[in-house]
């Protein structure tokens, strides 16, 4: 079991498995979908909460998503820890600021790649919840349930991405 | 007595929360394990040459609605679409799509990420990420009516659409995922 459990990699197929059944969970013991993205925009409000005041509860958008810890903020608090613990039973844990694929094509100032990641963040924040999901609760949990506005979302998420890398990388022209 | 069990615990708010938390600790302990909590994988995708994403998101997506849509004819779940609009889905997939390409994570593998020890995620996709829902809390108000309900078309999911019993999209769109996955093994990818 260790062993398998200290395994570096696991089949993506087995992997995308798993997923499909943490997603039927989901959907049976908490009535609903995998996402992450309300977690952001609810961390977001709680965090100007502390510094600007209840008054931010105010806003529209906080009044529809409460600034409040909820089930999907767990999810991403447990990402981050069973990501945590596959590293470290793999040994794969490494503190990283600079990817190799980045640094091949941009070279390796940490300040470079930060800035860049850092505004990629911003869009990937913004987009998220302009859309109204990411890449989990559109581009599985959505898709899963062949919503019409998942589909159309993760093919817009792929078409900006795929345009984006292809431009950073000078990639097929 | 089945139902009124599962509607207990679904009602259970301190349960939820620790079902919200051991989910997520799987989602990332599988996420890290199929290497797509990793910017060279990520970006990899998008630039088509390592299908890894794909594989998984496919796989998940396969598994996900034939478990999901077995429980629903059971009677045991319910879907919860997301509305979606031109403005909304459309364009807000482009924002994200771009943010996605630079960044290289999106918002479940930024986290995963983090747990790697990755600190471009921390920085740029948490940092980023709180900032950019920040910034769309604070537009809501005028992008609400002006682009968000541009083309607007609901909650609606293809079987409504197509006004057929959901099995009937449901097989054939995993039949269809299911020869792309073969394909792309086919291919080398």
């Amino acid at each position: 079991m260790i062993e398998y459990l200290s395994m570096k990699e696991w089949s993506p197929y087995l992997v995308g498995a798993g997923i499909g059944v943490l997603n039927i969970l989901a959907f049976l013991l908490s009535d609903k979908p995998i996402g992450c993205s309300t977690a952001y925009s609810r961390t977001s409000g709680m965090i100007e909460k502390l510094f600007r005041g209840s008054k931010v509860l105010d806003k529209a958008y906080y009044r529809k998503f409460e600034p409040v810890v909820d089930w999907e903020v767990m999810l991403v608090a447990g990402i981050v820890i069973g990501a945590f613990l596959s590293a470290s039973l793999s040994g794969e844990f490494r503190v990283e600021t600079v990817p190799a694929l980045w640094a091949d094509q941009f070279g390796p100032d940490p300040f470079l790649r930060l800035t860049a990641a850092f505004a990629g963040g911003v869009l990937v924040g913004l987009g998220a919840r302009w859309a109204g999901g990411c890449t989990s609760g559109h581009g599985i949990s959505g898709t899963t349930q062949l919503a019409a506005s998942s589909w159309l979302a993760v093919v817009c998420f792929f078409i900006g991405g795929v345009a984006t890398a292809m431009i950073l990388f000078g990639a097929g022209g | 007595m089945k139902d009124s069990m599962l509607e207990n615990l679904r009602k259970d708010g301190q349960v939820q929360l620790a079902v919200g938390l051991l989910i997520g600790v799987g989602f990332g302990f599988l996420l890290q394990k199929g290497g797509v909590t990793r910017y060279d994988v990520i970006v990899g995708q998008l630039l088509l040459t390592d299908f890894t994403v794909f594989k998984v998101m496919a796989s998940a997506v396969i598994t996900g609605m034939i478990g999901v849509h077995l429980l629903r004819s059971l009677g045991l779940v319910k879907l919860h679409p997301k509305p979606g609009s031109f403005g909304s889905s459309a364009l807000g997939g482009l924002i994200f799509g771009v943010g996605f390409g630079l960044l290289g994570y999106c918002s479940g593998t930024i986290a995963g990420a983090v747990g790697q020890g990755s600190i471009d995620a921390l920085v740029g996709g948490v940092g980023g990420g709180l900032l950019g829902a920040g910034i769309f809390a604070e537009l809501y108000p005028r992008l609400e009516e002006k682009v968000l309900k541009r083309g607007d078309f609901g909650d609606s999911t293809f079987p409504e659409i197509l006004g057929v019993n959901s099995w009937l999209v449901v097989i054939p769109a995993v039949l269809v995922l299911l020869l792309l996955l073969l394909w792309i093994e086919e291919m080398g990818l």
